[in-house]
């Protein structure tokens, strides 16, 4: 198994997923990145899943659980970068992805994130 | 590394088999010359169908073939275990029902993500999961 390294930018968390995901690794994340936004304070987490080719419903099921957690540390997830054919496949097996929000690069992640975070001042 | 066989083989007996069946899945997939939505669909289809073979089947085999019918390729893949098998099939195949803790879209999920599904169960006697994917 591999620890996907997790990046802080600012106030945002970035974790790049750029291995085929085993369900152990998934779990790991979870964890890790509860811990780390707890630790930080970040207001945001980036999930890039720019290099991920396919999300079945345990990969889905965390993209969800990450962000009902970090809700809970008064953090918003953006996950960036799904790729077409993955977003097609995601409907048709009939996962919703709860609270995430979803945005096409980075750039427009940070942005979402940059507009939630004025929206709620603290 | 190419491999010229139409069949392979692969024991499901951990998480990282489930990352393999999804490998060799994309990998026939290709040789097939699915599109990538039907390549997408297909893999996404047997990993939920690997990690049931694992979770509930306590284990088994998945089986993947390059199949052909007149001048369509697809992809078969099976999936067998000696677990306790599914009493009620219907029920299982219902989005949304599951009897552990997951979101119940697995077996459902992966019937609409394929073109033939089939599924051979009978409590106590184990599961065998059969999907074939057509390329266009
Ligand atoms: N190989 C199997 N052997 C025994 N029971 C199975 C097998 N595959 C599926 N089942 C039963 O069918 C139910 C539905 O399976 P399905 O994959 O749709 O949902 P899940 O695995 O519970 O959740 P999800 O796949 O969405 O995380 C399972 O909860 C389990 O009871
Ligand atoms: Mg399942």
């Amino acid at each position: 198994m591999e620890r996907i390294p997790i990046l802080k930018i600012g106030d945002v968390l970035l974790a790049s997923i750029q291995i085929d995901l085993q369900d152990r690794d998934v779990l790991a994340l979870q964890e890790d990145l509860a811990e780390r936004i707890s630790e930080t304070g970040a207001h945001g987490v980036i999930l890039d899943i720019t290099a991920v080719d396919i999300v079945d419903s345990f990969i889905g099921r965390m993209f969800a659980t990450i962000a009902a957690t970090s809700r809970l540390f008064d953090a918003h997830t953006v996950v960036v970068g799904m790729r077409p054919a993955v977003a097609i496949t995601l409907v048709e097996l009939g996962l919703t992805l709860g609270e995430v929000r979803t945005a096409l690069d980075l750039e427009k992640g940070l942005a979402i994130l940059a507009e939630l975070g004025e929206q709620a001042p603290r | 590394m190419t491999d010229p066989s139409a069949r392979e083989d692969i024991p499901i007996t951990a998480d990282e088999d489930v990352v393999r069946v999804r490998q060799v899945v994309r990998a026939y997939a290709q040789r097939a010359k699915l599109g990538l939505v039907d390549q997408t669909k297909l893999v996404t289809a047997t990993s939920e169908l690997a990690r049931n073979t694992l979770i509930y089947g306590g284990g088994g085999t998945a089986t993947v073939r390059l199949v052909t019918e007149g001048r369509r390729q697809g992809v078969s893949a099976r999936f067998h275990d000696e677990g306790p098998g599914i009493p009620d099939t219907e029920l299982a195949l219902t989005d949304g029902w599951t009897s552990g803790g997951g979101m119940g879209l697995g077996l459902s999920g992966a019937r609409r993500l394929v073109d033939e599904f089939e599924l051979d169960t009978e409590a106590g006697r184990g599961t065998t999961v059969t999907v074939v994917k057509w390329s266009r």
